[in-house]
Formats: structure tokens, C-alpha cells, sequence
């Protein structure tokens, strides 16, 4: 796996989950921004969902780890802040894995997660994680989290 | 050495006030709250940590930890407002009200900077300062047309800490030299647009906004109130009882 082959890496990143979510990616979640092979390393650039997100560090950790399973040693992984993560990047099939999973996905409609319904009612603008609100539904009364547009 | 300079000034705004709202952390009236200002908090110090990682790249000698946990008083160039204590629940929200308004118009110009590092950072940091923003603007109205308990200990809290605004517009050498390289903002042409936001959230709020009078100055060269000596001391006593100690 040392021979540049760049689609490798982004079907070895497709098995890292988020550390927050785990029934998704980091590649789903839009944070791979790009994966290059310049003089023979795999420079993989990531960015933040949230300057301060504490799973920055944990998927960097998480990347090293699969890949060198692998047997692949020759990357570099470097942090890019431009362009600015956004929801926008998460493609409808993972916002359906996120409702599925007990999480409101991004969108200007929000939906409770267990019943369905989009009479609900902001309880926080911010959840347990700074991407995501917290909210309750007006018809089964469970509460739920929001995954924030940004 | 200018471009440092501003760095280290966005920077230790962000550090210093999400040091002062971590102290909120298991501290606040309710869970919600508390969650609140904690994730506020981890947003102002991961904005300060890509800043202070950028200045660390222009220094060329310092890491960003030694920017955060080595400087003394006099080396920090944080907002003053940003170091004035938590007070009660109103003060905080008060101080992170005007804060957040400013740094929402801040950010916003400095987006546009010809430094692709800060506009690149700032760019980010808006999409997070908005909801510190909304946040704040919300408890500011929900305390100012409260109670008349809570109205008055937030009209007062407005009136203790409006000294601290003055110096959100002033510009030295160093914002004029890099305004005219297009790199930095011109903090005067924000002053409209937050005079905007301010006298709408106080007229929502039942609020008076008070007269200008005395306005506190200093920080741009590294003058502070008492309190930064003694926030820094809690914040770098790690590092300065065991230097370079990691775990």
C-alpha cells in the first residue's frame, strides 16, 4: 500500500467512525477535506467542525491507528481551517443515518427523531456537544438533540 | 512583528474570556446553562488555539503553549473587558452580550482580511460567535424585561461594565498599519453597526444604555486591571510550577 493509490485511503478513512456518533465517518461527516500523495506520503488535510471540538484530536488518533493496521506508515495528516466546515457537506443518506441514530439531522425542518413529528420546542442552543442543540418534541414529549446547520 | 502583535491580540481576547466562562463549568444556575457556557467556552479557546498556532508559526521559536501558559501580564494583549471577573449570572451575560456583538462585527470584516490565515480563522470562528451571540441577546432580554429584581441588577451590571467598551473601536500604529495593508480592520467603521445591535437588545430588553463617560484604554500595549494577574495565575500554575510538564 505504498504506491500512491489515493482511493485506498479514502475507503480506509470510510471505516473510522466519528467518536461523538459513531454510526458515521469522519468521512461522512465532511471533516476529510482532501487526501494527496506528494513525494511519496499521503498528506491527508482534515478539518474542524468547531474550532474547540474536543474530537478533533481523537479522530486524528483514530486515523493514525487504522492506517497503520494497514500497513501504511508514509502520511502526514495536516489541519486546514479553509473552506469553514458546514453541514452542507453531509450528504442525505448520512443525515438519514444521524435519524435513525437518535439525532435530529441538520436541516431548517426538525424532526423528532422518535415519533416523527416537526411540532417541537428549543430547550438549549446547545447540547451535550457544541454542534448540536437541544430540543423536545410537542407530541411524544421525549427530548432529543439537533445537529446544527452551520 | 506587527502582524504577531494583532495576532496575539485576537488571540488573548478569546483565551482570557473562555477562561473567565470555564469558571462557569458545574458552576451555573442549570444543566442547560451550564453545558451552555461551558461549549462558549471550548469554542473562544479552540478560535484562541488556532491563533496562538499561528503566531507560533511568525515567531518562529515560540509554541502556542508558550504563548497561552509563559507570558506575563504585561506580554498579554486581551480586551479588558475580557478579564473582569463573572460576578453573578447577569454580569457574565452582560460582558459576553457585548463581547460577542463586537466580535460578530470584528470577524465579519476580518474575513475579508488579505492574510489568508486570519481571514480563514475568522471566517470560522463567525459561523460560531453568532450563536454566542444569539445566546447572550436572548438571556439579555429575558433578564432586562424579567423581574424588576433582575431588571435592575442587569441595568446595573450594563452600567459597571460599559467603561470596557471603548476600547472594542480604538486603533493604534499597529491596527492602522495592517488596515492599510488590508489585513486588519478598521475598528471605527464597526462602531455604527454594534451601536445597531446594542440599542436594539436594550430596547427589547427595557434597558437604558448608559452615557459614554470614562473609557478604560491600555490593553493594546499591555496594561491591565488587578484581575488578569490573578486569572493567570491559576491558568499557567501548571506550567509554572512544572514547566514543559505533559501528560
Amino acid at each position: 500500500m505504498q504506491n500512491g493509490n489515493t482511493e485506498k485511503i479514502w475507503e480506509l478513512l470510510n471505516t473510522v467512525p466519528d467518536p461523538e456518533i459513531p454510526v458515521i465517518s469522519v468521512v461522512e461527516l465532511g471533516v476529510i477535506r482532501n487526501v494527496e500523495y506528494v513525494n511519496k506520503t499521503y498528506l491527508i488535510s482534515i478539518t474542524p467542525t468547531y474550532s474547540g471540538c474536543p474530537a478533533v484530536k481523537t479522530f486524528q488518533d483514530d486515523i493514525k491507528i487504522c492506517l497503520s493496521k494497514n500497513g501504511i506508515d508514509n502520511f502526514d495528516i495536516k489541519l486546514v481551517y479553509f473552506p469553514a466546515w458546514t453541514t452542507d457537506w453531509m450528504s442525505d443518506s448520512t443525515k438519514k443515518k444521524l435519524l435513525k441514530y437518535g439525532i435530529s439531522p441538520p436541516s431548517k425542518k426538525i424532526i423528532c427523531p422518535q415519533c416523527k413529528s416537526t411540532s417541537t420546542s428549543l430547550v438549549s442552543e446547545f447540547g451535550s456537544t457544541a454542534c448540536k442543540s437541544f430540543h423536545k418534541c410537542n407530541e411524544c414529549l421525549e427530548p432529543f438533540e439537533h445537529f446544527k446547520c452551520i | 512583528m506587527s502582524l504577531l502583535n494583532y495576532t496575539l491580540r485576537i488571540a488573548d481576547s478569546s483565551l482570557i474570556s473562555g477562561q473567565r466562562l470555564a469558571e462557569w463549568c458545574t458552576n451555573a444556575h442549570t444543566l442547560e446553562e451550564d453545558i451552555a457556557l461551558s461549549n462558549i467556552a471550548l469554542d473562544l479557546f479552540g478560535q484562541a488555539n488556532i491563533l496562538l498556532e499561528y503566531a507560533s508559526e511568525l515567531d518562529g521559536n515560540k509554541t502556542a503553549d508558550d504563548f497561552a501558559f509563559k507570558r506575563n501580564e504585561r506580554e498579554f494583549f486581551n480586551l479588558k473587558m475580557t478579564e473582569q471577573p463573572n460576578g453573578h449570572f447577569g454580569d457574565t451575560i452582560v460582558k459576553l452580550f457585548l463581547f460577542s456583538s463586537f466580535n460578530f462585527l470584528f470577524y465579519n470584516k476580518l474575513s475579508q482580511s488579505k492574510n489568508k490565515n486570519l481571514s480563514a480563522f475568522a471566517f470560522k470562528s463567525l459561523k460560531e460567535v453568532k450563536y454566542h451571540l444569539k445566546h447572550s441577546k436572548s438571556w439579555m432580554v429575558r433578564l432586562g424585561d424579567g423581574t424588576k429584581e433582575s431588571n435592575k441588577k442587569v441595568q446595573e451590571s450594563l452600567n459597571s461594565l460599559w467603561e470596557f467598551t471603548g476600547e472594542f473601536f480604538e486603533m493604534d500604529e499597529i491596527d492602522n498599519e495592517l488596515n492599510k495593508k488590508g489585513i486588519g480592520v478598521n475598528n471605527k467603521s464597526i462602531k455604527e453597526d454594534w451601536n445597531n445591535i446594542i440599542n436594539t437588545t436594550l430596547l427589547d430588553s427595557k434597558l437604558k444604555r448608559p452615557e459614554d463617560g470614562y473609557m478604560q484604554t491600555g490593553s493594546k500595549s499591555g496594561l491591565h486591571t488587578e484581575h488578569l494577574g490573578r486569572l493567570l495565575s491559576e491558568m499557567q500554575y501548571l506550567q509554572r510550577a512544572y514547566p514543559d510538564a505533559k501528560w
